[in-house]
């Protein structure tokens, strides 16, 4: 493309009046290894979504002739759009990963189809035949891990009421209530789980509100699903509550109130997107996994869990392990007491109906909108 | 299920209070400080930046020297200087105070966000509770009531300083220098000198609100930590007619509305939850359109304070 | 007095003092840069690397320019929505609320003109964010004027209330079923979508703004009505002796000032999202703010601060990449330009060099 190759140019240009050329990378960059773009809506220390994404990243650091930039809170604008291409035209990066919901459409869409030569791996997105064949989407089948977790909420809790701290009634959200609720009542099918959603990924005060209102209400098994899990698990332990975690372990935060958590296993998954982009194959355009493919994993178990629940959630992670096992397996009753899955529909965790759920199981308290 | 714990609907006051006392202190200090500023004939935009430099300033010192309360004490004094710089560079003739505001909030939360990466993950230790409920056993009362010594401050703060500025001679300048620049010149005081410890004045309580956020609730140091609670404190100065037991109660009413959103929600009663979680933005709104009137100005208006004319 | 603190004369009829206009900002921003080299000195990193990695970022190649250019957009925009209440003394702080509410008057306006030729539903969809956005701020000016409620508080609050407004209908009521994870409005249809400025990848964004600054500029500096706001602005009882209608004043330069802000939320709509969500609220109104302060609420001044401060924000990505410096450098960096600019408003008419020229 003559736009990239004339500011390469008047790049290097630039370079040598200033006489900085030594000090620099650019131009070398992309002859010595593969430069690789990481980009973050958050900070990559926010003890959840961001971080995860960053120890994926760090991994792929540990790997010969593989380079990362790497550049934290871009807004989901156009701001994200002329951060790719800056990695594209200033560092020389082949493969991408806009790590935010936000950026696929329209910002990853759009600059796939500008640079159809690159690489663009989006994380959450639902890649369908219409996108650019060189934009790609991942995503983890995290709610097998809150299903165990709730396994083990559920035989922990005494006044059987749970409480889930979340962002946004979205799919992706409802789908990890509804798990670990789900797997909650495998341990006592009587728990009930309360749902406060506070409006935005990353909203301290208000998450703090929403746990001691959880902790009013009798709740006494806390978890959530916000960026940062930071203030729900500390505020929680705070109050006496016990927690299950997610985007990563937080459990030095809270080493008493931590039970087990839902965490992303990035570092394993990149690292092998990475070797066949290396290696010259095709990335797959849609790509999910959960506790088989290892893109999520379990926290280990905190001191405080006792061994018959122990057994039982390894029990079931075995067989999600084992892929013998459908978590949203009908019948399901919805908390308005309609249908969500009719009897005898078994819905695989590759069922596209479960990446629109807009419904909340039979024992959550809360409403959808 | 949880006999003795389970309230009901009594949740949602014991909610409200226990968010008016839990969300209110930062605000409270804030606008506390920003009344003396105020006060003083000059506006500090600025303290959203103070407030968030105190809050990573007393995490960090927490963190490092292991004592809360020093925290605290640094995070004053580092909001104190962020007051000196508002009120010294303010102290140059023809520069705009509102606009050094606004460029001190931006420079105070650059720096603290530039200065607190390190400070995200490590956990510092946190300011204690004092148990006022012993004697319910509602657990949920009891939790409401049990309070951080940095909001009884707050509380009897406003009192003194309200009969501090009324009635001692450190008062009266203040108010003088707020009035009219010229009289207080008349009366052999420098205002700059005046108006340059009121803005620091401020800037301290305004750190110390911040460290609040950080060491208390909901105590840890990350950058969402505050999401505008600094500007909406001095606009609740304004609302409060420069009144500091007005801002105490301007504080806490903003407090309990927005502990409204989540306690509606964890009774089950969600939707529309966004307009909810506004309730503190509609409440403070409606209340002073209610109150206002066109026919005077704003009484208890400094008259020499920019913002108000 | 202080109404008048907010604005300097304008530029062109003082053309004697304008050297004075140009060195003392330049002098601020250079010590600015100083100071801030020496700030990132301090953490072990080479300032030169610093200058040279922000001119590359914000102005060294044509890609560094467009990124730049296309920052500025949003922000000549929003910083009207200050800029020109404050002609009246007013300081509105809200344009991020008529922003958001013009964001979704223009989604709205497309939706209901699905099978329009797009050059209407384009009009259609910038006369509604227009009229969303001015009603929004003019409802400020209007409680202001009437119930003498302060427009400072009023505006800012008025920002959070409709953030939730906009967070309510996109999950609500204009929520898109299939915009699964993220809630969104419907699409305003890809024909709708407003394109590039030919030859370039900026959108139109950037030429609405620069026509909104020089016609407001025109609109202050050089019509009746510009003069009779400025009078108001300098002293509302002599407006009142010569018998201008204030509140006519107020409700239309507020009314115009939030249009300006609405207008650069249907074109983030029309040229960036293609819908209403909640990534409209991306602090541009904020960012206009500070763009009109530094302005010293001058229209046609507005455009070169837009554009640094575009630029300064363009080159964060590379410093954050290259120098690892935390993203938070740039909000650094332009609180040391900011307070140093306005500091530096104490030097105007100092030296005598100017002082010949200027009178």
């Amino acid at each position: 493309m003559t736009f990239d190759t004339i500011s390469r140019r008047r790049l290097l240009q630039g370079t040598a009046a200033l006489g900085l050329g030594a000090a620099l990378p650019i131009g070398g960059a992309r002859a010595a290894a593969t430069t690789i773009g990481f980009i973050y809506v958050g900070s990559r220390d926010d003890y959840g979504y961001n971080q995860a994404h960053a120890a994926g990243a760090a991994a792929l650091k540990k790997m010969a002739g593989i380079k990362v930039v790497e550049e934290e809170k871009v807004p989901e604008t156009d701001a994200v759009e002329k951060t790719m291409e800056s990695m594209i035209n200033l560092d020389g990066a082949t493969l991408l990963f806009p790590t935010s919901f936000g950026y696929y459409n329209p910002h990853v869409l759009k600059m796939a189809a500008k640079y159809p030569k690159l690489r663009f791996e989006h994380c959450g997105g639902l890649w369908t035949d219409k996108d650019p064949k060189n934009a790609g989407s991942y995503f983890g089948y995290i709610d097998e891990a809150q299903h165990v977790a709730g396994v083990i909420a559920g035989h922990m809790t005494k006044s059987g009421k749970l409480g889930f701290v979340a962002a946004k009634p979205i799919p992706q959200v409802l789908r990890n209530i509804n798990a670990w609720t789900l797997g909650a009542k495998l341990a006592n099918p009587k728990v009930t789980t309360q749902v406060i959603f506070t409006g935005d990924w990353s909203m301290p005060v208000k998450e703090a509100e929403a746990t001691n209102s959880l902790i009013d209400q009798g709740v006494d098994v806390i978890t959530c699903h916000v960026d940062g899990p930071k203030t729900v698990v500390e505020n929680a332990a705070r109050r006496g509550a016990m927690v299950t975690g997610y985007h990563v372990n937080q459990a030095v935060l809270a080493p008493k109130a931590y039970l087990t958590g839902a965490e992303w296993n990035w570092e394993v998954l990149y690292p092998r997107f990475v070797k066949m982009f290396t290696a010259g194959e095709t990335i797959p355009n849609f790509y999910r996994g959960g506790l088989k493919e290892e893109i999520v994993k379990v926290s280990p178990y905190g001191a405080a869990v006792p061994e018959a629940a122990r057994k039982q959630a390894d029990g079931v992670k075995a067989k999600l392990t084992a892929g013998s096992y459908v978590i949203f397996k009908g019948p399901v009753t919805d908390n308005k007491g309609g249908i969500a899955i009719a009897s005898g529909v078994s819905r695989g965790q590759t069922d596209p109906e479960l990446e629109k759920m807009n419904y909340l199981v039979e024992g959550v308290v809360g409403a959808t909108s | 299920m949880a006999g003795a714990g389970d309230i009901g609907l009594w949740t949602i006051p014991v909610a409200v209070l226990g968010g008016a006392v839990r969300v209110s202190t930062p605000f409270l200090f804030v606008s506390l400080g920003e009344c003396i500023t105020e006060r003083s004939g000059r506006i500090n935009l600025g303290l959203e930046g103070t407030l968030v430099m105190g809050a990573m300033a007393g995490y960090g010192i927490s963190y490092l020297t292991g004592s809360p309360w020093l925290g605290v004490l640094a995070a004053g004094i580092t909001g104190m200087g962020m007051g000196a710089l508002h009120a010294g560079i303010c102290g140059l003739p023809r520069v705009n105070d509102i606009a050094v505001g606004i460029g001190l909030m931006l420079f105070g939360v650059g720096l603290a966000f530039y200065l607190g990466k390190p400070l995200i993950e490590p956990t510092a230790p946190r300011l204690p509770s004092i148990d006022l409920g012993w004697w319910t056993d509602i657990p949920q009362l009891r939790a409401a009531l049990r309070i951080n010594a940095l909001f009884l401050i707050g509380v009897a703060l406003a009192p003194i300083l309200l009969w501090a500025l009324r009635t001692t001679r450190w008062g009266l300048i203040v108010r003088t220098a707020g009035e009219s620049a010229d009289a207080a010149l008349a009366m052999g005081y420098s205002v700059n000198l005046i108006r340059l410890r009121a803005t620091m004045f401020g800037g301290f309580l305004a750190g110390i609100g911040g460290s609040f956020l950080s060491l208390y609730y909901p105590g840890s140091w990350n950058e969402g930590l505050s999401s505008g609670q600094g500007i909406t404190a001095v606009a609740l100065v304004i609302f409060a007619r420069w009144n500091p037991m007005l801002c105490l109660g301007a504080s806490i009413l903003f407090g309990g509305a927005a502990a409204l959103g989540p306690a509606l929600q964890s009774v089950g009663f969600s939707h529309g939850y966004h307009l909810f979680n506004a309730a503190p933005y509609i409440l403070t709104l409606l209340i002073m359109i209610a109150t206002c009137s066109p026919k005077r100005t704003l009484i208890g208006a400094p008259a020499e304070l920019s913002i108000t004319r | 007095m202080s109404a008048n603190h907010l604005r300097l004369p304008p530029f062109g009829p003082k053309f004697g003092g304008a050297a004075e206009y140009i060195v003392i900002p330049a002098l601020a921003l250079f010590s600015s840069l100083v100071l801030f080299g020496i700030f990132v000195a301090s953490f072990g990193k080479n300032p030169l690397d610093l200058y040279f990695y922000m001119y590359q970022g914000a102005f060294g190649t044509w890609f560094s320019w467009q990124n730049t250019l296309t920052r500025a957009a949003p922000l000549i925009l929003t910083a009207l929505c200050t800029a020109l209440p404050a002609q009246l003394g007013m300081v509105i702080i809200g344009g991020e609320g008529a922003l958001l509410i013009g964001a979704l008057a223009a989604t709205g306006a497309a939706l209901v003109l699905p099978s329009a030729p797009p050059l209407l539903v384009d009009v259609a969809m910038a006369l509604a964010g227009m009229a969303g956005g001015g009603l929004w701020i003019m409802l400020s000016g209007a409680l202001r004027h009437y119930r003498g409620v302060n427009e400072t508080i009023s505006s800012l609050l008025l920002v959070y209330i409709a953030l939730a407004i906009l967070n309510f209908l996109v999950e609500g009521p204009m929520r898109d079923p299939a915009s699964l994870n993220k809630p969104s409005t419907y699409s305003v249809g890809a024909a709708n979508m407003i394109g590039s400025i030919p030859g370039t990848e900026v959108h139109w964004g950037l030429v609405y703004g620069l026509v909104a600054a020089v016609l407001s500029y025109i609109l202050i500096y050089h019509t009746v009505f510009g003069f009779a706001a400025r009078v108001a602005g300098g002293n509302i009882r002599a407006a009142k002796v010569v018998g201008l209608s204030v509140g006519r004043l107020i409700l239309i330069i507020c009314f115009l000032a939030g249009a300006a802000a609405g207008l650069a939320g249907m074109m983030e709509v029309a040229a960036v999202q293609g819908r209403a969500n909640a990534n409209l609220a991306a602090g541009y109104g904020f960012a206009g703010i500070l763009v009109a302060f530094l302005a010293r609420q001058n229209p046609l001044a507005v455009i070169p601060v837009a554009i640094l401060l575009g630029g300064i924000n363009a080159s964060g990505g590379l410093l954050q990449r290259r120098l690892d410096l935390p993203d938070a450098s740039v909000l650094v960096l332009q609180g040391v330009i900011f307070v140093m600019v306005l500091a530096s408003d104490t030097l105007y008419g100092r030296w005598s060099i100017f002082k010949g020229r200027a009178s």
